[in-house]
């Protein structure tokens, strides 16, 4: 059910106003949210500034230097710092983005970081992908095949194999399913652009031999069919992925399978 | 672990109210109102329809009413949510069969639906005005 605005207990609330850096030359505000499972009040945005004299570029340096400089207790996720394992999406000038390939100049004036949208909040920037992830395991994103086994690979061609490119490349960050105001109101039927993204993956993969299967199940009023090309997944995707001219081609193969 | 809650009533991370408005995402949202209004100028259309079929005093009643200056307007904004929606309605055809999701064909296809729907309100209002 759609709901516009935010449950009483999610409503962020002004928080704590941590003290400049001294002595710096070059300020960068930071506006984030904050949330603490152990305590009983709502969400705050605390405000912090970053020497920018003193930090990298990046938002994910900015929120790094922040967490050892003035404030531990800020909690994200993170990992490679280069755009490859997805940890640090978040919700930054907002757009879902990773922290660790938007550059702080990008933003203009005050940075404003929130967790991905519309997700149950664990702590912070950390959000709750229990669901996300579930989601991505029921198009069974894996071979299926019936044919006898060959004795090395399944073998594919280059023509082949380039279908796969713009697909395969998805690194499962969350950006593009949370960005999606469908997938806001009805993610809990809506398999979202990413799981989508990635049906479309193996839908079209010479090897795979479960094509039908497939199709069945996302044909479903909510599961495919949700999508009303809103198009924030393809501006989201940090990795310049386009899921919903992916969805588009689902669309287009369950009318051409009736024919 | 004597007083850990057993559930934790985790909040939902802000969703409309933080995320940045952009052209297409906001013409998803006039599809969605101009489809909605469209349901009101066809009770309209009816009301003006049905005095027309019961004679001359209910119809110049509808004359009247469609004829002053905030009917007027009020059938200016139909006219524009028509033809919106229907411009809309031609876009996700053209995106049904695969075309049109570029990051530039996408932005060009949602200024093309905006600035036509404008251009054509503007333009039937002029013939209708002429041809009075």
């Amino acid at each position: 059910m759609v709901q516009l605005t935010l449950p009483k207990n999610s409503r962020p609330v002004e928080g704590k106003v941590w003290p400049k850096p001294q002595g710096a030359k070059a300020l960068t505000e930071f506006r984030i949210y904050r949330y603490d499972p152990d305590g009983e009040s709502n969400p705050r945005i605390d405000t912090y500034w970053v020497d920018r004299e003193d930090c990298g570029p990046m938002i994910l340096d900015g929120i790094i230097w922040i967490k050892n400089k003035i404030d531990p207790t800020l909690t994200f996720r993170r990992s490679c710092r280069e755009g490859i394992c997805g940890s640090c999406a978040m919700n930054i000038d907002g757009t879902n983005t990773l922290a660790c390939t938007k550059a702080m100049d990008d933003v203009k004036g005050t940075i404003r970081i929130y967790p991905l949208p519309h997700m149950p909040v664990v702590k912070d920037l950390v959000p709750d992908l229990t669901g996300f992830y579930a989601q991505h395991a029921s198009i069974e994103p894996w071979l299926h095949t019936s044919s006898p086994s060959p004795e090395k690979e399944w073998k594919q061609s280059p023509e082949d194999r380039v279908k796969l490119d713009g697909l395969y490349e998805c690194i499962l960050c969350a950006c593009c399913s949370t960005s999606c105001p469908s997938y806001w109101w009805n993610g809990d039927r809506y398999l979202g652009p990413a799981a989508l993204l990635q049906a479309y993956r193996w839908l079209i993969d010479s090897r795979d031999e479960a094509t039908g299967e497939r199709l069945d199940n996302l044909e479903d009023p909510f599961r495919l069919y949700r999508c009303h090309t809103i198009m924030n997944c393809a501006k989201a995707c940090p990795k310049g992925l386009n899921p919903a001219k992916a969805i588009a081609e689902i669309k287009k193969m369950m009318v051409a399978r009736q024919f | 672990m004597a007083d850990s809650k057993l559930r934790i009533e985790r909040p939902l991370s802000p969703h409309l109210q933080i995320y940045r408005p952009m052209l297409t995402m906001t013409m998803s949202i006039v599809h969605r109102v101009t489809g909605a209004a469209l349901y009101f100028g066809t009770v309209i259309l009816a009301f003006w329809l049905i005095a027309a079929a019961s004679g001359k005093a209910n119809f110049d009643v509808a004359q009247a009413v469609l004829g002053s200056f905030l009917g007027r307007i009020v059938l200016f904004g139909y006219t524009w949510a028509l033809l919106h929606h229907m411009l809309g309605g031609i876009r996700h055809l053209i995106w049904d069969t695969g075309r049109g999701f570029g990051p530039e064909a996408r932005e060009t296809l949602a200024k093309m639906t905006l600035g036509g729907s404008i251009v054509l309100t503007i333009l039937v209002w002029i013939v209708a005005y002429a041809v009075r």
